[in-house]
């Protein structure tokens, strides 16, 4: 980020209207960016609604904080255009696109007290004192920190901190809200409550649009309506949070998203009127879900860990036979890793009637509604 | 048992402590007794009795208050503008990219590698009687005179001195704006501040205890600032230094310029307290 990124002169007024807010749409229209000529997210399509939490996940080097920074104005696209709420930014500066951002190392002003760390926005956006006070003092109580209002950041924990910047950029009613990575430098319990709290401040801002950009499969699952996962600076797969943990599109997503088990099939036969299809997994036949399947395709069966018992019953009808590699006890839950013809089965069970032991053979059951079929060429 | 253990160890003699003598003998050689011989001066006459008759005369004369209003003025000028100019490279280098700022920031880094009076005679050469502005100004306009004479005034030694010391401002700031925390820029520009707002208040504020820093050498070192004047030779302009170098040697009245040489050394010295306090205070 350089000064010549907001120094230009194309400025909107940042006036009562957007003071006011409104929660407005993020469309990315064939958005590429590159640096030195290495192109670092490939042309992206993709919107995001208003009021809608879409997380960006991916591995390192995906591209998603990179789609991120385009949206703030702190990298220039390439090619295509960014609109917010339908208004074409792509060649706004930051300043002038009505967004705020949370980052990860919180980038409170160290100098500032809690009250002006809040209150730098609006001051920035020319609010009148009085709505500086009343916006402070609301955002404060939103995030839980109002007896905190005369410390300096250095005076607060790192939950403490990561809340200010959640009121600061909640003060100034953004259009959006961009959450960069914002919970990766908490500990893994005031991250978790810091989810909820995300949750919550969204459940009582159901007008706020956030995007949100992380590595962590769980903050997504727990937080997101929609996901889109990046894979080597493109989309991979897109799609609301439940349907796409249920049935992932592709091998990458199914990995990614949840180590889902991948088991190379045949199709036996082609799918019936209820979208259920015969599969063949080396000696085991399985009954699975898979809509438009036709007979003889080779597939990729994905099943997810905790959705594989160790005991048959009425739901759970699909046997896989495998050989138990690894066992791991993590209190509340044991971890199994069995082979099943070559390939690694992942098994999480909250309780087993009697723990088995390695090298002995391992029956895993599975309903098929559990169970979905990917394309194997697929990948991303 | 334990007495006797300890005892062997008790009266060994710690010849680590011992290390701190040769730099206080270097010290003491090299600074301290200079330093008393000229305070020694100062204060006792001829007949090597204590008076402080001359040294009354000396720091109630015109000359001497004249010098310690220039000094003042001149020093206090240049660090202003050492700062404004330092500040305005080190922004300009540090946020605003541009091919070569690397290679612009050490070609100013050897200035401070340079004698201060090469400044002065490039000075001479562009802006003297008969350098390349006067010069061009006299044909341009058909002049009798060169109508250029600022170079020989005060504003001349100001300007050099604003040259030379302008790095000494500018290698911390630049250090100090390396390690400001970019997210805090990211984040104010998205918050709505443009450039001026977020220069004020984010990064100068970091950026304060290196501007303190290179303004408090910058301002010791003009004070004590001898090259530049004397090349410069600007009428009227007698800074303390210029003032010791004339009694020295020119009037050869030593004590006269010892009892200036404790002025400027107090001088120095507590400008230099200033700086230390200013720094523990702001964490530099």
């Amino acid at each position: 980020m350089t000064l010549a990124a907001f120094v230009d002169e194309a400025a909107i007024a940042s006036g009562a209207a957007e003071l006011r807010g409104a929660a407005s749409t993020v469309a990315f229209d064939r958005v590429s960016v590159a640096y030195r000529g290495a192109v670092v997210l490939k042309p992206l399509t993709l919107e995001v609604a208003a009021g809608e939490i879409l997380a960006m996940i991916g591995p390192s080097g995906s591209g998603k904080t990179t789609a991120l920074r385009a949206v703030a104005g702190f990298v220039r696209p390439a090619s295509g255009r960014i609109r917010i709420g339908g208004v074409d930014v792509t060649d706004q500066p930051p300043y002038a696109r009505g967004l705020a951002m949370v980052v990860q190392n919180y980038a409170l002003f160290p100098h500032m007290r809690v009250f002006d760390n809040v209150a730098f926005g609006l001051h920035a956006r020319g609010a009148p004192k009085s709505l500086i006070e009343e916006r402070v003092a609301e955002a404060l109580k939103v995030v839980g920190m109002t007896q905190y209002v005369r410390r300096y950041p250095r005076e607060l924990s790192g939950g403490q901190q990561q809340r200010i910047a959640i009121a600061r950029a909640h003060a100034v009613r953004p259009k959006v809200l961009l959450l960069d990575e914002p919970l990766s430098a908490l500990d893994a319990q005031i991250r978790r409550s810091m989810v909820e709290e995300i949750a919550r401040l969204h459940a009582e801002l159901p007008g706020l649009t956030i995007l949100y950009v992380t590595h962590d499969q769980s903050e997504a699952l727990t937080l997101a309506d929609r996901i889109a996962i990046l894979k080597d600076g493109a989309l991979s797969a897109v799609g609301r949070t439940g349907d796409l943990y249920r049935r992932p599109p592709n091998r990458f997503s199914a990995e990614f998203l949840g180590r889902a088990n991948l088991v190379p099939v045949v199709v036996e036969s082609d799918a019936d009127a209820s979208g259920l299809v015969a599969v063949r997994a080396g000696g085991e036949r399985l009954i699975v879900s898979g809509a438009d399947e036709r007979a003889g395709a080779s597939r990729l069966l994905c099943v997810r860990p905790q959705n594989l018992t160790l005991a048959p019953d009425d739901g759970h009808t699909n046997r896989l036979a495998g050989t138990l590699r690894e066992i791991h006890w993590q209190g509340e839950l044991t971890h199994l890793v069995a082979e099943v013809g070559g390939a690694l089965m992942r098994v999480v069970a909250t309780k087993l009637p009697t723990t088995p032991t390695r090298g002995e053979r391992l029956d895993m059951f599975f309903s098929p509604d559990d169970a979905s079929l990917i394309a194997e060429e697929a990948d991303v | 048992m334990s007495d006797a253990a300890a005892s062997p160890r008790g009266t060994r003699v710690d010849l680590g402590a011992l290390w701190v003598a040769p730099p206080l003998i270097a010290l003491a050689v090299l600074f301290l007794y200079p330093l008393t011989l000229i305070a020694h001066a100062a204060v006792y006459d001829a007949n090597d009795a204590l008076n402080f008759a001359a040294a009354w005369a000396t720091l109630g004369s015109r000359a001497f208050l004249n010098a310690l209003i220039n000094t003042a003025e001149i020093a206090l000028a240049a660090t202003a503008g050492s700062l404004a100019l330092g500040l305005t490279l080190a922004l300009i280098i540090a946020f605003v990219p541009f091919p070569g700022a690397t290679f612009v920031a050490r070609l100013i880094d050897t200035f401070i590698a340079l004698p201060t009076f090469l400044a002065t005679l490039a000075f001479t050469f562009l802006y003297g009687s008969a350098g390349v502005l006067n010069g061009a100004l006299t044909q341009a306009f058909h002049l009798g005179d060169p109508p250029v004479h600022f170079l020989y005034s005060a504003w001349g030694v100001i300007l050099a001195e604003m040259t030379v010391y302008s790095p000494f401002v500018l290698r911390p700031l630049l250090a100090a704006f390396s390690l400001v925390d970019r997210g805090q820029i990211e984040v104010a520009s998205l918050l709505g501040a443009r450039s001026w707002r977020i220069v004020r208040q984010v990064i100068l504020p970091a950026a304060l205890p290196a501007a303190i820093a290179g303004g408090s050498l910058c301002l010791l070192l003009t004070v004590n600032e001898f090259g530049i004047v004397l090349f410069i030779g600007a009428k009227g302009v007698i800074t303390l230094p210029l003032l010791i170098y004339d009694k020295a040697i020119q009037e050869s009245d030593y004590q006269a310029a010892c009892v200036i040489a404790m002025i400027n050394v107090a001088l120095s010295l507590g400008l230099f307290g200033l700086y230390r306090a200013a720094a523990r205070r702001l964490g530099a």
